[in-house]
């Protein structure tokens, strides 16, 4: 199918990609919809809603800024996600870009985790958490702006 | 909104399963005890509401941004 997305106008993207986020994300209750857009030849994507083309999140793999990123999957999110085993899971945090880009922050506290076998997906809210909204990128001392 | 009062150890039950506790008193510090059953999510509200925050700034970005992260190769990270 055809996706008007908020970067690049209109692309094809294949229905079966489609994540479902059965209660939409924080603010964004009736969003159910998502694409996973990877920026080929960053380690950036964009989380683009299907039914709203002006909605689109930066996102990138935390693990790859974030070596000693960890949480655990509560149980009930487990089974609402219907992850069975844990090569299911792929996860992303949102990120928040900020002039200069290096400023831009990972949102550690609420990963989106999703099941990449049923593409179940959901922004996960962690509770007794060491990690917060806002992780400077270069923290990580990782990314370099290119001139 | 439904107010109630309860001393330490009282409880008050909302529908069939959720049960709220409390635990200790201390201050002006209230320690809760929560029993519900596991899918019904429960979080501080202002942490629910700094993620809420969080996300619609996270999705106030331009175009002019998605062309600069473009231009960071990976080899350069």
């Amino acid at each position: 199918m055809i996706l008007h997305t908020k970067f690049e106008e209109k692309i094809e993207i294949n229905e079966a990609d489609i994540l479902h986020f059965e209660h939409g994300l924080p603010g964004f209750e009736d969003e159910k919809q998502f694409v996973l857009l990877p920026m080929e030849g960053t380690p950036f994507s964009t989380l683009q809603s299907v039914s709203t083309k002006d909605l689109a999140f930066f996102t990138t793999n935390p693990f790859l800024f974030f070596k000693t990123y960890d949480f655990e999957i509560q149980e009930s999110v487990q089974e609402q996600l219907k992850i069975i085993e844990e090569s299911d899971v792929h996860v992303q945090v949102i990120l928040t870009i900020q002039e200069p880009l290096d400023k831009s922050t990972a949102n550690l506290q609420a990963p989106v985790v999703i099941n990449v076998k049923e593409n179940l997906a959901k922004q996960v809210v962690l509770t007794e958490s060491r990690y917060k909204t806002r992780h400077e990128l270069s923290e990580s001392k990782l990314v370099r702006q290119e001139g | 909104m439904l107010v109630l009062t309860r001393k330490l150890q009282e409880a008050i039950k909302i529908g069939d399963d959720i049960e709220l506790k409390i635990l200790s008193v201390d201050g002006d510090q209230v320690k809760l005890g929560i029993s519900a059953p596991k899918n019904i999510e429960i979080h501080r509200k202002e942490v629910f509401l700094a993620i809420q925050q969080e996300n619609n700034e996270a999705s106030a970005t331009s175009l002019n941004v998605f062309q600069q992260l473009k231009k960071l190769k990976k080899n350069k990270i």
